[in-house]
């Protein structure tokens, strides 16, 4: 018995949703990587395949109330917080269905209604606004807790440090989640920051730091669950580190010469998905033939959000100016 | 993006083609060349070769003590550039999208461009800070603005804006040399245009305008890629019988005041585009300058100003273009002020 154990005696229903979850991201990114391979879409994405179980596990740990600051590479966050993939994929398509009615693309997507208070295009952008959303939740009493997905470049900003102090003696309700991935755009986490676990750094803010497998669901939502707990209580921030790795590029065009092949490859050995699902079957919760429906339905999910996203017409020009105040 | 029809008069007998991201990398590696002290810090300048690629090699030759890839704290790299500037050295900033200089902004503003003024004259503060502005790529409304107006109007920063490869690479090395903080803007959608640049080391000094196209009926004075539409407005005028004079200023700070008002008052007639936001743009400097300038009593027509509209950069990319000037905006602009309408 290991501390993750509690997660098999879940209902099955559950059990099977977070696989389908995990393999909805995957193939959502792999359909967008194919079309920026394509030139198919406008501007640049950033695809976190490889990084599903920390998405996953970490929001299935919250509540519908709860909220998430997301990052540039949000895609994953997004899904795992309920968005629906038809209307993700149009706003990468431009279109007016879109999260962003096509005006904010791959790095802005935001699902208010479901508590995904946005993407970020600035690197530890949305780590201060974590902070306020738990603020307001303090002030207002509403009992929600605010997840910060932010990565391992982003905890060498300035934004970091200031907000995470601030939220810390403030007490507020947020936990902080470091998808440590290994690199920045390019620069190894090893030579950008001097400390082991970027977790560590909590303790110089006087909460708690929690490193985990990133790639292990389990394990993840075991570390998540105790966070809630704590945080919901009233305790305070947390900071929790996912160790884990991005497969593809940085962005839509990377030749990788920071990394090696060899190193890729003992990554993806650890792949998040194949190690829940074999971990399912291999306990007899479910059949070799439900995993292979659950990978088959969720990419012909995708497919239809694509078909939705380009039958979805252009935003008019007459929107231009609007949902600007000043 | 074609480059400029008529280039600088830099242009020498020896000069081949190469992009405007080429360009900047020669004047680069050139001054590091030269002189010891000067040296790159950025996020991944090294072997990723930076967002758009311009210091890609440079790690292999100058080593990492001299490409200095950094983690993603712009607000320390900026102002450990001032500090080591202060003290001797002569650093050159890669801000990976102009977008972050927000991050960066109180090194700039409170520290870079006060210093030596405040210490009444004593030490200087040569750095650079080079970074890709302005829209066209689909990056949405976090990395595609254009700034520049903001450090513009901070006494005791210089501002670049080159348009052609020429251009980019004689004022990077005038700017290394410069004793004051220079924020110098590279436009991404320049980065892979072409134009003749000499191999060997030459400056541009700032504030020295140029005349891209010379013109009788009309003057344009626009910067960065505007100056490209700019000329291909003209081009296309041209057969409509008006004859549009295009100049580039290249550096808002210092602004070659004389260039703009001698064109004005040749052809009586001016417009100002830049891609920025119209309102509280450069543009406004431009123009005012001009209205308090011996050009005033020449003038036939209104100054009119072209610049983006006053919302964020929208992904779309209908929307995105709709947003900031196009060739047929320049256009209308001036058949309104040369028929005066
Ligand atoms: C303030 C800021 N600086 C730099 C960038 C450019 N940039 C975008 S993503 C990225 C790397 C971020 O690394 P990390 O936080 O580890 O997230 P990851 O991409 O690995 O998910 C960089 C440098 C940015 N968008 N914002
Ligand atoms: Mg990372």
């Amino acid at each position: 018995m290991t501390q993750a154990d509690w997660i098999w005696k879940e209902p099955k229903e559950k059990l099977v949703d977070w696989l389908e979850q995990m393999w909805t991201v995957r193939w959502f990114d792999e359909k967008v990587d194919e079309f920026f391979a394509k030139g198919m879409i406008h501007g640049t994405t950033h695809l976190c395949v490889g990084q599903e179980a920390s998405a996953v596990g970490v929001c299935a740990m919250l509540e519908g109330k709860d909220k998430i600051t997301s990052t540039h590479r949000g895609h994953g966050h997004c899904i795992a917080k309920g968005a629906d993939p038809d209307r993700m994929m149009a706003e990468l398509f431009g279109r007016e269905t879109g999260y962003c009615k096509g005006k904010g693309g791959s790095m802005h997507i935001a699902d208010v209604e479901k508590g995904n208070l946005g993407a970020n295009g600035i690197v530890g952008g949305g780590i201060p606004l974590a902070v306020g959303a738990a603020l307001t939740s303090k002030m207002r009493q509403e009992g929600y807790i605010t997840v910060c997905f932010f990565g391992d470049g982003a905890a060498n900003e300035g934004s970091f440090h200031e907000a995470v102090n601030l939220a810390a003696i403030w007490d507020l309700p947020v936990i902080f989640v470091c998808e440590n991935n290994q690199y920045g755009m390019s620069g190894p986490v090893k030579d950008m920051v001097k400390i082991e676990n970027i977790a560590d750094r909590a303790s110089g803010y006087g909460i708690p730091g929690h490193v985990v497998d990133g790639n292990s669901l389990p394990e993840v939502m075991t570390v998540m669950k105790e966070a809630v707990e704590y945080t919901r209580n009233g305790h305070g921030p947390v900071l929790i580190e996912a160790k884990t790795y991005r497969w593809k590029g940085h962005s839509k065009s990377d030749a990788k010469k920071y990394r090696t092949r060899e190193e890729e490859k003992e990554w993806k050995d650890k792949d998040p998905i194949r190690f829940f699902q074999d971990a399912l079957i291999e306990r007899g919760i479910i059949t070799q033939e439900e995993a292979e429906t659950v990978k088959k339905e969720t990419k012909a999910q995708i497919e239809r959000s694509v078909e939705f996203a380009e039958q979805s017409p252009e935003p008019s020009e007459d929107t231009l100016l609007e949902d600007v105040y000043a | 993006m074609q480059s400029s029809a008529v280039n600088s008069s830099n242009d020498k007998e020896t000069a081949r083609s190469i992009t405007f991201a080429e360009a900047v990398r020669e004047a680069l590696s050139q001054e590091m060349r030269e002189d010891q002290d000067v040296f790159i810090l950025g996020e991944d300048i090294g072997v990723y070769g930076g967002a758009f690629g311009v210091t890609r090699g440079m790690i292999e030759e100058f080593g990492p003590e001299r490409i200095r890839n950094t983690p993603i704290s712009e607000a320390a790299i900026t102002g450990a550039a001032i500090g080591s500037a202060l003290t001797g050295m002569k650093p050159v900033v890669e801000l990976q999208f102009s977008d972050f200089i927000t991050i960066a902004m109180d090194q700039l503003a409170n520290q870079a461009a006060k210093l030596r003024y405040m210490y009444g004259g004593k030490g200087n503060v040569p750095m650079v800070l080079r970074t890709p502005s302005g829209s066209g790529t689909g990056a949405a409304a976090q990395h595609s603005q254009s700034l520049e107006a903001w450090v513009a109007h901070i006494p005791g920063l210089k501002v670049v804006q080159p348009s052609t490869a020429s251009d980019a690479k004689g004022l990077l090395k005038a700017a290394i040399a410069d004793p004051n903080p220079v924020i110098f803007y590279e436009h991404k959608l320049l980065y892979k245009t072409e134009g003749h640049v000499p191999e060997e080391a030459y400056t541009i000094p700032l504030g020295q305008a140029d005349i891209k196209r010379e013109g009788t009926d009309v003057t344009i004075v626009a910067t960065a890629v505007m100056v490209h539409k700019a000329l291909e407005a003209a081009e296309k005028l041209a057969e409509e019988g008006i004859n549009v004079e295009v100049i580039d200023p290249r550096t808002l700070v210092p602004l070659d005041e004389q260039t703009i008002v001698d064109s004005v008052k040749k052809t009586g007639k001016v417009i100002v585009v830049h891609e920025a936001v119209k309102r509280g743009g450069y543009g406004g400097e431009i123009a005012s300058m001009i209205a308090e300038s011996e050009a005033f009593d020449y003038l036939d027509a209104p100054v009119r100003r072209l610049g983006a509209l006053p919302v964020p950069v929208p992904y779309n990319p209908t929307l995105e273009k709709a947003t900031v000037p196009q060739v047929d905006d320049i256009m209308q602009a001036a058949r309104d002020s040369v028929h005066r309408r």
